[in-house]
């Protein structure tokens, strides 16, 4: 094909660390991705011991802790929950899902769903990655500054954040290489999807997967660069003495602040939900696509209205940009202000009720297979379906007025996020893993991960929706505090134990995915009997791809066609 | 105290004037939440069933095109309109926008510090004494000019709020230095206290009795611990109450 095709041997440095293949790149996010989840999943371990059983030691690792001063006793101190809250937050956000969905997923299966031999930029790329890598590890050495890592939460509100340990220092240097690299991956992904199309793919014949990842770039391109400029304005407040986001006349801890003066800390929280609204739908497009393809795949049909799906992803992409003060009604909000930021968010759930109803209603007249992809692919529905319903009254500023800040809300995010776009990208690694490694996950660990994890995950996150009609605030280090909070105390308990099994249960699927590798059963070139390019390569994929260059004659999801042999046609019938 | 028992699993009660209508919307939404994830999570497995793969089923490939999700989806776009300009709106405006004459109601400010709460009342001339950053110090918390005339008769508390019951309380609402969210869940009341800013809130209370006051933004390590206490008095348990107050306040010379 081209000459980038032809192969001159490469060292094992190039070829599986500093590869610019989009195919070891993609590998390389997923699995940094994936490592950083399982981290920020202890963090959050760690805590809900804390929120189970308050002021106890923690069981096993105690004694490590015993002399330090952030786990005097192995007590968790409220500086050390407040660390350990900021950075699950912001690990799972910025360091694992959006690296997983995106960089791995986007990566991997974009250019190859598109018939292309690699991204548009493959150096660009490769240093899309090591700036992601950069700002892990400065993310993770920060547990090491003295005072401990950021403590203000992934929202960094100031003043806290300003006047907050050096950790948040080290928190904003770590954003500004994770934004960076967010930018450099997206602007590839697009040049990749507008340019290097195979012939005969017009948009509309694209997989969903490759329109929500080309949604999902372009909102991470035109949000990011506002919460850029505020990471570095935070980062010049804290260290050369601008006064961005400070008022004049602050009195910390009974002595008065000397600080230039004039900011505005509300200005921060614009900056930074302008960025952080989209950034749930880039949480949750990818998701969206790997779903439907999953779905299209194991209902042997077409998808229900694929226009309109495409439609309502590219509407509710533009309505993102103008829901972000609804995050803000308590700030002092005006009528006309939050009227117009209710209505939008009312209007943004039209487009997310017709993407799922389609998704539902492509089950219709299907014959559903139910393997293991399409049992995580199904689960993601109703999960998704409860984060999106409970957006609802968050969304009502009138209602917001109780719920806001409360566990409600942790409760409504975290179903949007956890059983919502993990167990798509759990959908994803199933699915996918075959083509990538050439064999299959096995069933038996594989349904044990399921139906503990959906057991489980329902169990931390339902009764969260508890604790915010009660009124309990998020981010409390010791839950019981108050009288309302001491009535539903035993909730706590058992979204712990929950947790924990949760965390068992990631196991058989740590141990399903290296068992596999060495042990799985040999994949064919398309097990599935998928339509879609990316199963029309040899499997694994080699350098370049494609052994001939694709031709695209057909949509994305040719099943069950009347007249044919085979319940499905594949993009390349040769 | 509080008796822990009126607390439970559900919105506590409710002892504002104000908060009626916002359980009303908590609870008209929970109703149609619970409603159409039924209604979809009953045809979502039906589906499953009835199109799962078995010998002798085939998928079609094209299925006719019903009305019936455009029907639902218009339904539930009407139903949401309603709520937000029937319901949400007019709440909305009339919390922010429709406040009491200040002559009629019990005038204070409250602001927040690491961590704790601090009430100024302005005392029997009923205006608020200057205030200065550079004044503050661990007596006086929210640096009250004392040479001000205004100031003399200004009563502070740290996290104590007393008001009289059936009679409107409009607080202005400010911080020392970092962001909290005054919340007082029987009254649903919930207002962030931004630093530099000074936003008035109102609300009225319609029962007696003894709350707490949390903090809803996370403020710094003792976010947890930032308690305060709310009194609803009666119009003559809260004169009592400001009687003991001013009397505190007359033996300073020494
Ligand atoms: C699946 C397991 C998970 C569990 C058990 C879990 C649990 C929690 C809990 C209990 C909190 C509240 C902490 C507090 O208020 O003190 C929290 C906060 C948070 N979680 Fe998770 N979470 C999980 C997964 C995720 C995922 C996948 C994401 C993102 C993609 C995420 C993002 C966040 C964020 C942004 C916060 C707010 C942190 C802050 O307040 O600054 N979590 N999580
Ligand atoms: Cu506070
Ligand atoms: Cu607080």
């Amino acid at each position: 094909m081209s000459e980038h095709n032809e192969h001159h041997e490469l060292g094992f440095i190039r070829t599986y660390v500093f590869s610019i293949d989009h195919k070891v790149i993609g590998i390389q996010y997923a699995i940094t991705g994936l490592l950083f989840l399982f981290f920020g999943f202890c963090l959050m371990m760690l805590m809900r011991w804390q929120l189970a059983y308050p002021g106890e030691a923690l069981p096993l690792i105690a004694s490590w802790f015993e002399n330090s001063q952030m786990m005097p006793g192995g007590v968790m101190s409220p500086d050390l929950y407040n660390s350990f809250g900021a950075m699950h937050g912001t690990i799972m956000v910025f360091l694992g899902v959006v690296p997983l969905a995106v960089g791995g997923f986007g990566n991997y299966l974009v250019p190859l769903q598109i018939g292309a031999p690699d991204m548009a930029f493959p150096k660009l790329n490769a240093a899309s990655y090591w700036s992601y890598f950069v700002g892990g590890v400065v993310m993770l050495c920060s547990f090491f500054l003295p005072g401990g890592p950021a403590q203000s939460g992934w929202t960094s509100y100031p003043p806290l954040s300003i006047l907050a340990s050096t950790g948040q220092t080290a928190w904003l240097i770590g954003m500004v290489f994770l934004i960076t690299s967010s930018l450099l991956g997206s602007i590839n992904i697009i040049v990749t999807i507008v340019q290097l199309r195979a012939k005969g793919l017009s948009f509309f014949r694209m997989p969903f997967l490759v329109w929500a990842q080309f949604v999902t770039s372009f909102l991470l391109v035109l949000a990011f660069p506002p919460l850029e400029a505020a990471a570095v304005f935070q980062l010049m407040d804290r260290v050369a003495g601008t006064s961005f986001f400070m008022p004049s006349g602050l009195v910390v801890g009974g002595m008065p602040l000397q600080v230039a003066g004039g900011g505005n800390p509300v200005l921060w929280q614009h900056l930074f939900w302008f960025l952080a609204h989209p950034e749930v739908y880039v949480l949750i497009l990818p998701a969206l696509g790997i779903v439907t393809e999953i779905i299209a795949n194991n209902t042997r049909k077409p998808l229900y209205g694929y226009k309109t799906m495409v439609y309502s992803v590219l509407f509710l992409g533009f309505m993102s940009f103008i829901v972000w003060a609804h995050h803000m009604f308590m700030t002092g909000m005006g009528t006309t202000m939050s009227n117009f930021f209710q209505t939008t968010t009312m209007i943004i759930s039209i487009p997310s009720v017709i993407l799922i109803t389609c998704l539902i209603i492509t089950l219709w007249g299907g014959s559903i297979r139910f393997n293991l992809p399409m049992m995580f692919a199904l689960a993601f529905l109703p999960m998704f379906a409860i984060g999106g319903l409970t957006g609802l009254p968050l969304g009502l500023a009138t209602s917001d007025i109780y719920l806001h800040d409360t566990y409600y809300v942790i409760g409504h995010f975290h179903y949007v996020v956890a059983p919502g776009t993990l167990f798509a990208l759990f959908a994803g690694i199933y699915y996918w893993y075959p083509k990538v490694t050439g064999r299959m996950m096995n069933n038996l660990l594989g349904k044990l991960h399921f139906w503990i994890s959906f057991l489980a995950i329902n169990g931390i996150f339902m009764p969260m929706f508890i604790q915010g009609f009660a009124g309990v605030s998020r981010r409390l280090h010791t839950p019981n505090f108050y009288a309302h909070a001491q009535a539903v105390q035993g909730t706590n308990v058992f979204m712990s134990i929950s947790a924990w099994v949760l965390g068992a249960a990631q196991l058989f699927f740590i141990i399903n995915f290296f068992l596999s590798l060495k042990a799985g059963k040999r994949a064919s070139d398309n097990p599935w009997d998928a339509t879609t390019l990316e199963w029309a390569t040899p499997t694994p994929p080699p350098h370049g791809n494609f052994l001939q260059e694709p031709v695209v004659h057909r949509g994305p999801y040719e099943y069950s066609v009347p007249g044919k042999a085979t319940d499905y046609i594949p993009q390349q019938v040769s | 105290m509080d008796s822990p028992s009126i607390y439970g699993w559900w919105l506590p009660p409710d002892v504002s004037a104000h908060g009626a209508i916002i359980d009303q919307i908590i609870l008209i939404m929970h109703v149609f939440m619970v409603a159409l994830f039924v209604g979809w999570g009953l045809f979502f497995v039906y589906c499953l069933v009835r199109f799962r793969q078995r010998p002798g089923h085939k998928a079609r490939h094209e299925i006719p095109h019903s009305k019936l999700p455009k029907f639902l989806e218009i339904g539930v776009v009407i139903f949401e309109a309603f709520i937000l300009v029937g319901l949400s709106y007019p709440a909305w405006s009339k919390l922010r926008t429709a406040f009491p004459p200040r002559e009629s109601a019990t005038n204070i400010r409250i602001v927040a510090q690491q961590f704790g709460w601090n009430i100024h009342y302005p005392g029997k001339d009923g205006v608020f004494g200057r205030t200065d950053p550079k004044l503050v110090s661990d007596s006086n918390t929210i640096g009250l000019d004392l040479n001000d005339p205004n100031a003399k008769d200004d009563i502070t508390t740290l996290g104590q709020l007393h008001f009289p019951v059936d009679k409107p309380v409009i607080a202005n609402l400010t911080s020392k230095d970092v962001i909290h969210s005054l919340f007082i869940p029987v009254l649903r009341v919930k207002h962030d206290a931004i630093p530099g800013m000074n936003v008035p809130i109102w609300w009225e209370a319609k029962q007696t009795g003894q709350f707490e006051i949390a903090c809803a933004q996370l403020c710094g390590n003792g976010h947890t611990t930032m308690r305060g206490f709310v009194s609803i008095d009666t119009p003559e348990e809260y004169a009592a109450w400001m009687a003991e107050k001013e009397k505190e306040l007359e033996p300073a010379p020494q």
